[in-house]
């Protein structure tokens, strides 16, 4: 029963973790260059450039939604298979979601090596 | 990419592994938290290695979303695969969890897997961008995207 409940925590950290990367990165790309605004603008004005920008906002709500599963997991499981598990399934779902999304170049390096952390997820979970 | 940049991915890997294991080991202590006593949570977050797990998570947020403003997503994250070693090394000789050969191969191949993206190039410089935030786009200048691909050549 533990087992059940580990991973329906896993999916849950990687299904709102993947929402909340892709709308993470497609709000930094918007931002833009953190190291370049900082010296255009300010810090603090890049910090309020990124906490006004809402699809920021909603990334990071995602991303609290990961967290708390993730409290969960680790209150069931251990950490050498939650957070790889999760990390690595995130992974692949961030790949197909950042093709589809985000319109980014996965290439064959970028599916292979996506193919290698699936093999390496079934393994940890072996 | 500069030095500077491979040492915001290094603290995106670095702190994110220690995060974990910090959270891990406080959520150990504080037990099992149940749908009906949700209250748990907050007794969890006052464990002191929860806190700290916590802080060093918001720490990887910041370099995480400073490495991203940068860098293709689907770059970042694979580039900061050295986690699962520290995490397994963690796991192993400071959790003194059990971690299997066969784990120990499962983590070999997610960050031999992962290394393979390391080489290439860190962000897909698109020709017609306006497809990705036209209306949105708040500051990305072509002169930042010509830039970087002038870096990356």
């Amino acid at each position: 029963m533990k087992t059940v409940y580990t991973w329906s925590a896993i999916l849950a950290i990687v299904f709102a973790s993947v929402v909340g990367d892709v709308l993470l990165a497609r709000a930094m790309k918007q931002v833009g260059d953190l190291g370049e605004l900082r010296r255009r603008i300010g810090f603090l004005a890049v910090i309020g450039r990124i906490l006004g920008n809402p699809t920021f906002l909603l990334g990071v709500t995602a991303m609290a939604v990961a967290f708390f599963s993730l409290l969960f997991a680790l209150s069931w499981g251990d950490v050498s298979l939650v957070a790889p598990a999760a990390a690595s399934l995130t992974f692949i779902g961030n790949a197909v979601a950042a093709k589809i999304f985000l319109h980014e170049h996965v290439d064959r390096r970028r599916w292979i090596a996506a193919g290698l952390v699936a093999a390496g997820v079934a393994l940890l979970a072996g | 990419m500069t030095f500077r940049k491979y040492l915001v991915l290094a603290g995106v890997t670095v702190f994110a592994a220690a995060g974990d294991s910090m959270l891990s080991h406080g959520m150990k202590q504080t037990g099992n938290i149940s749908i009906h006593h949700l209250q748990g949570v907050i007794f969890a977050i006052l464990n002191p290695w929860v806190a700290v797990g916590i802080l060093l998570l918001l720490a990887f947020f910041a370099t995480y979303m400073t490495a991203l403003s940068w860098a293709d997503l689907t770059y970042v994250l694979p580039a900061t695969s050295l986690g699962y070693v520290i995490l397994a090394l963690v796991a192993r000789f400071v959790l003194h969890e059990h971690v299997s050969p066969t784990r120990w191969l499962g983590i070999a191949l997610i960050t031999g897997g992962v290394g393979f993206i390391a080489s290439g190039p860190e962000i897909t410089v698109h020709p017609a961008r306006s497809s990705l935030s036209d209306a949105d786009a708040q500051g990305t200048p072509e002169l930042e995207i010509a830039s970087k691909a002038g870096e990356r050549a």
